[in-house]
C-alpha cells in the first residue's frame, strides 16, 4: 500500500460530458457556497487537480473579478478542452441549479399572499442577510500583516453604506490603491 | 406565461439592464455578493422595477437553493422581466469576467506566485470586507426598528462567522422561527 492521499497521479475529464456533469454534480452539493465541494471533488475525489494545482488556480480566480466559482470552471474547463470545455463546465456548473432556483422563485411568488409562506421568508431572508455578515467576519479573522487595509475595509463600508456611492467609484478609488499598496509591501519584503 | 415570449419590459430597459451587469461584472470583486449595494442602487432606487422586500427575497431564495451564488443574479432578473431578465442579468454579470478569466488563465498558465496575484488578492481582501458588510447593512434598512428580525441577522452573522454551522441548517432555522411566526 502507498501512502494515503498522496496520489501523484493526475487524471482528467473522459470528455466534454463528464464536465458538464461533473460540474453539475458539484453544484448540486453546494449549498450557500460551491467552492468546498470543488476542492474535495476534483482534488480528493477524483485527482483532476493536485492540491498545489488547486490553491494556484484558485488564488487567480479570486485575484480576478466575477464569481470565483465561475472562474474556477473556465480554467478548468480550460485546461482540460479549450473553449468548448470552459463552456461545458460553466453550462454544467448552472444549468440545472438555475431551474432549481427559478422553480422555486415561481413557487413563492404563487403562494406569496399566504401568512406562512410570507413568515417563512422573513426568517430566510434575515438568515441570509445575516450569512453576508458571516463572509465578512471570516475574511476579517483571516487577515494577515496587511494593517493599513481596515482604513481601507472602514472607508468603504463608510462610503457604500451610509452614502451609497457607486461600486465603480469605491473600486477605482479605493480598491486600486489598496493592491498597489500591497505589492509595494510584498515586493519590498522579497527583496529584503 | 406570455413573458416567456414577449418581454415584460421594453427591449430599451432590457438593454440597459444587460449592459449594466456587463459593467458590474468586472467590478465583481471576491464574487456577486460584493454586487448587491451596486444592484439596489439600480434596480430598487433607480430604476424601481423591484421593491425592498423583492430585492432581499432574491438572497434568500438563492441561498437556499444548491448552486453557485451567481444564482442571486438570476432570481433578481427573473422578477423584473422574467425568462428574458433572468438571460440578461445571469449571462450579462458572467460574460466579461469569463472572458477575462480565460485570457488571463491562458496567458500566465499557473504561475500563481507572481506578486499580482497576491497583491490584488490580498489587497482587495478588506474592500470586500467593508462590502460585505456594507451590502448587510444596506439588505437590513427596511428593517430598522423591527429589533426582532435584526436579531436574528446578527445572531446567525456571529454563528456563521465564528462556527462551522452549515448555511443550510441555518436558513431552515430561521424558515422555522419565521413559519412560526416568530418575528411578527
Amino acid at each position: 500500500m502507498q501512502s494515503s492521499g498522496q496520489s501523484v497521479r493526475v487524471n482528467g475529464p473522459r470528455s466534454n460530458w463528464d464536465l458538464f456533469w461533473t460540474f453539475n454534480r458539484m453544484a448540486l452539493r453546494g449549498f450557500g457556497g460551491v467552492l468546498p465541494v470543488v476542492e474535495r471533488s476534483l482534488v480528493h475525489e477524483r485527482n483532476w487537480l493536485t492540491p498545489k494545482e488547486f490553491v494556484e488556480s484558485l488564488a487567480i480566480a479570486q485575484a480576478l473579478p466575477g464569481p470565483n466559482v465561475m472562474n474556477m470552471a473556465v480554467m478548468v474547463g480550460d485546461r482540460y478542452s479549450g473553449l468548448k470545455g470552459s463552456l461545458a463546465a460553466v453550462a454544467g456548473m448552472i444549468t440545472i441549479p438555475m431551474l432549481i432556483v427559478l422553480s422555486l422563485t415561481s413557487v413563492y411568488q404563487y403562494y406569496a399572499e399566504l401568512a406562512v409562506t410570507q413568515g417563512i421568508l422573513r426568517g430566510m431572508t434575515a438568515v441570509s442577510v445575516g450569512l453576508i455578515i458571516g463572509i465578512g467576519l471570516r475574511l476579517a479573522l483571516t487577515q494577515g500583516d496587511y494593517r493599513i487595509g481596515w482604513i481601507f475595509g472602514l472607508l468603504v463600508f463608510g462610503l457604500i453604506g451610509f452614502l451609497h456611492a457607486s461600486l465603480a467609484a469605491v473600486i477605482l478609488g479605493l480598491g486600486i490603491p489598496a493592491c498597489l499598496i500591497r505589492w509595494f509591501q510584498i515586493t519590498r519584503k522579497s527583496r529584503d | 406565461m406570455i413573458e416567456w415570449i414577449v418581454p415584460s419590459v421594453s427591449l430599451w430597459v432590457l438593454g440597459d439592464i444587460f449592459l449594466e451587469f456587463l459593467m458590474l461584472s468586472l467590478l465583481a470583486t471576491g464574487g456577486v455578493l460584493s454586487l448587491a449595494p451596486a444592484m439596489h442602487q439600480y434596480f430598487v432606487v433607480e430604476m424601481a422595477l423591484l421593491t425592498d422586500a423583492q430585492f432581499t427575497t432574491a438572497f434568500a431564495i438563492a441561498q437556499s437553493a444548491p448552486g453557485p451564488n451567481i444564482l442571486i443574479v438570476t432570481v433578481l432578473g427573473w422578477q423584473v422581466a422574467g425568462v428574458w431578465g433572468a438571460m440578461a442579468t445571469t449571462v450579462g454579470v458572467a460574460l466579461p469576467s469569463a472572458v477575462l478569466a480565460l485570457t488571463v488563465f491562458r496567458i500566465s498558465h499557473r504561475r500563481a506566485n507572481l506578486a499580482w496575484v497576491r497583491a490584488i488578492r490580498e489587497g482587495l481582501a478588506p474592500v470586500v470586507i467593508g462590502l460585505m458588510l456594507a451590502t448587510a447593512w444596506i439588505l437590513s434598512e427596511p428593517w430598522f426598528g423591527d429589533y426582532k428580525i435584526l436579531a436574528l441577522v446578527v445572531i446567525t452573522g456571529l454563528i456563521s462567522g465564528f462556527t462551522r454551522v452549515t448555511p443550510v441548517a441555518l436558513i431552515a432555522a430561521g424558515a422555522l422561527i419565521g413559519g412560526f411566526g416568530l418575528l411578527n
